[in-house]
């Protein structure tokens, strides 16, 4: 997994609340067995008109923001199915941190496992950054995952917070599997445990 | 002694393997669902890493989300990419030696559907899926909830999830549903109580005379709309009903083993004085049918109402989002709810794809015609669900209603196959989720239990159940 230390890049504003896992991927490009290559297909019903062409009206088509790697949002984002492909199509399309007051807790989850930084912050504050953001080419903000600061276009800091496991794994890249697997004896041992307790689910 | 615990916090604790200095546990998964679409590139994982799974046995394949729902499906897949990831499922589970219910098998349907119906459900264990409407089978009292599939592939090679421990939030109703009303529309009127987004961070426990009184099936639709609520999952206490379900079903457990385990799902239940983080009250008997009007399932009414307007609303997200919902759905604040004249209806999946709901709407259909402008589904929820109710005859009449009678599958609620709208058509679906182009690129969809559904199939427009 890419490592995500910390980052300067611009954010765009997508003040849209409840943004669903279908809006950021629609469903018709699930059907793949990679994870790569959807980043095209982010947010393709707001993206794209019918004939395939690019909506000014969205975003991330914006010149100013099509190299954006933050994205400021409303509430509740990525609510709905529990696809990965949301965060890979994300990720592919550039973004590395999603600010919001609020996630849905599948897609929260799903963001670390793919070198994504999700970011909660109270409403206030989102709506302030939202504001900064609005400042196009200039809206460049610093995202600092090692000492848990944003710092926003004027130069104010913002502090937030994230578990430090995520943070730890996020910061090195770390694959999780791999640490669990070296927990095999625990794992073990309470299978021995539970089969005794439980024995119909070992049979 | 300890203090009193919720029926979370015992599942949660009894799954412990390692509690972890950074506030996570290391959690132990009993039972692992798999379909076509979420778990190739988990496979794929392990193959490149070389790793084995830890154990096959906890883990069971069906495809569900692009399998054809009409008679000639072996050969009707609507892709090449369905197609190839039908394939990847079956090549996978024979590569790993996992037990797959192939498409032609007669017990194949919708992942939540056939666990439980196989008896893979069972109350006290953690379950998981690469979807969120694993919560389906919080309805056992098992802790069970949707995952990414890096975690489908964690869970793969370790049996083991990394989590941290929700709150918990309980939903107690009391008294019995109206004439007409169903855990479907209970389910409609606690989203739209606390909001689409009201139980993210939490467990719900459902508590009360309300589910008590329910069914497996109907506890099966209320669970699985837990995650319409936010919440990654929803919990019924088991009791006789429960046993009475999973008893006899293939993989359950049998005899000496079953008493055995009857024995310990009886602790399954929340202490009395267990705190909740959060309590919400409702009374059943003021719950009418319920509709959605807009893009989210929080945007739910009574089927008496009108559609609302945005005219009111202080909160600028809010506002534009209640406009972008209205026009999306092509509607005008102030119409009649039971005036909205509907193109599709949508009877079936992991929500309301199970024989009570195809007896719901076989009561309705019965001795009536769908009207001729609507072209209405019912597509049972397994193979198993279309054979009972072939057996109980009620295939014949909804043949003879007009109703096309499909084939097991996901279908018409995430158009992932050949079942979908057409842009700009309306349907009243028994589905779960009405975003925007879920059920079809600019498809309207409007949220209702399967008897509304079949109602709107008879009369071609949204219809208060109780005035049919």
């Amino acid at each position: 997994m890419d490592k995500f230390k910390s980052i300067r890049a611009v954010a765009a504003p997508l003040p849209m609340i409840n943004i669903d896992t279908d809006m950021i991927i629609p469903q018709k490009h699930l059907k793949t067995i990679e994870r790569s290559g959807l980043g095209q297909y982010a947010f393709s019903n707001i993206r794209y008109h019918d004939d395939g062409s690019e909506r000014d009206d969205f975003i991330l088509n914006q010149p100013a923001y099509r190299n954006a790697e933050i994205l400021i949002t409303g509430e509740n984002f990525g609510c709905g199915s529990s696809r990965e492909h949301a965060p890979w199509a994300l990720k592919d399309l550039g973004l590395k941190c999603i600010i919001s007051s609020s996630f849905a807790d599948i897609f929260y989850g799903n963001c670390f496992k793919n070198g994504i930084l999700p970011i909660k912050l109270p409403q206030e504050i989102i709506d302030d950054l939202m504001k900064d953001a609005q400042r196009g080419a200039n809206a460049i903000f610093t995202v600092d995952l090692e000492n848990l600061e944003i710092t926003r276009p004027d130069g104010d800091v913002i502090k937030f917070e994230i578990d430090g496991f995520r943070q730890h794994c996020l910061i090195n890249g770390l694959d999780d599997i791999g640490l669990t697997i070296e927990k095999d004896e625990k794992i073990t041992a309470f299978e021995q445990q539970q089969k005794i307790q439980q024995p119909w689910l070992y049979e | 002694m300890t203090s009193p615990r919720t029926l979370y916090d015992k599942i949660w604790d009894a799954h412990i393997v390692e509690e972890q200095q950074s506030g996570n546990s290391l959690i132990y998964i009993d039972r692992h669902i798999i379909h076509e679409v979420t778990s190739p590139q988990a496979f794929e994982g392990l193959r490149m890493a070389g790793r084995p799974l830890r154990r096959k046995e906890t883990i069971l394949a069906v495809p569900d989300h692009n399998v054809p729902t009409t008679e000639d499906r072996e050969t009707r897949v609507d892709s090449i990419e369905s197609k190839t990831q039908l394939d990847a499922l079956e090549r996978n589970c024979k590569e790993f030696d996992v037990d797959y219910i192939p498409m032609m098998d007669a017990r194949q349907g919708i992942v939540h559907i056939v666990g439980p119906e196989q008896g893979f459900t069972l109350p006290g264990t953690t379950i998981v899926c690469g979807d969120s409407h694993t919560s389906t089978h919080g309805a056992f009292g098992a802790l069970a909830f949707g995952i990414g599939t890096s975690e489908v592939e964690h869970v793969m090679a370790t049996q083991t999830l990394i989590l941290k421990r929700s709150k918990n939030l309980r939903i107690n109703v009391d008294g019995d549903l109206g004439l007409g009303v169903t855990a479907k529309d209970l389910a409609l009127a606690i989203i739209g109580n606390i909001g689409t987004a009201g139980g993210t961070g939490y467990v719900i426990e459902f508590t009360g005379s309300t589910f008590r009184n329910l069914s497996m099936e109907g506890r099966m639709t209320v669970c699985n709309m837990a995650i319409e609520a936010g919440a990654r999952a929803g919990l019924i206490e088991p009791d006789q009903t429960t046993y009475d379900y999973v008893k006899g079903k293939p993989k359950a457990p049998k005899a000496a083993a079953f008493e055995m385990a009857v024995n310990y799902w009886n602790g399954l239940k929340s202490d009395p004085g267990a705190k909740y983080d959060k309590e919400v009250f409702i009374d059943a008997t003021e719950i009418v049918p319920q509709v959605t009007w807009g893009t989210s399932p929080e945007d739910v009414l009574p089927i008496t109402g009108v559609v609302p307007s945005a005219e009111n609303i202080s909160d600028p997200e809010k506002k534009a989002s209640v406009e972008r919902a209205l026009e999306y759905m092509g509607l005008k604040p102030g119409e009649k709810l039971t005036d909205l004249i509907v193109d599709k209806v949508f009877i079936g999946s992991c929500t309301n794809g199970r024989i009570e709901d195809m007896r719901a709407v076989a009561e309705v259909a019965k001795g009536r015609k769908v009207a001729d402008s609507v072209e209405a589904l019912i597509v049972p929820g397994s193979g198993l669900v279309k054979l009972q109710a072939e057996q109980e005859g009620l295939d014949k009449i909804f043949i003879e209603a007009g109703f096309d009678w499909r084939q097991p599958g996901c279908s018409m609620c995430l158009a992932m196959n050949a079942d979908k709208l057409l842009p700009h058509e309306r349907c009243a679906s028994t589905s779960n989720r009405n975003f925007e182009g879920r059920q079809g690129a600019k498809g309207r969809t409007h949220l209702v239990s399967p008897a509304m559904a079949a109602a709107a199939a008879i009369t071609g427009h949204l219809t208060d159940i109780r005035e049919l």
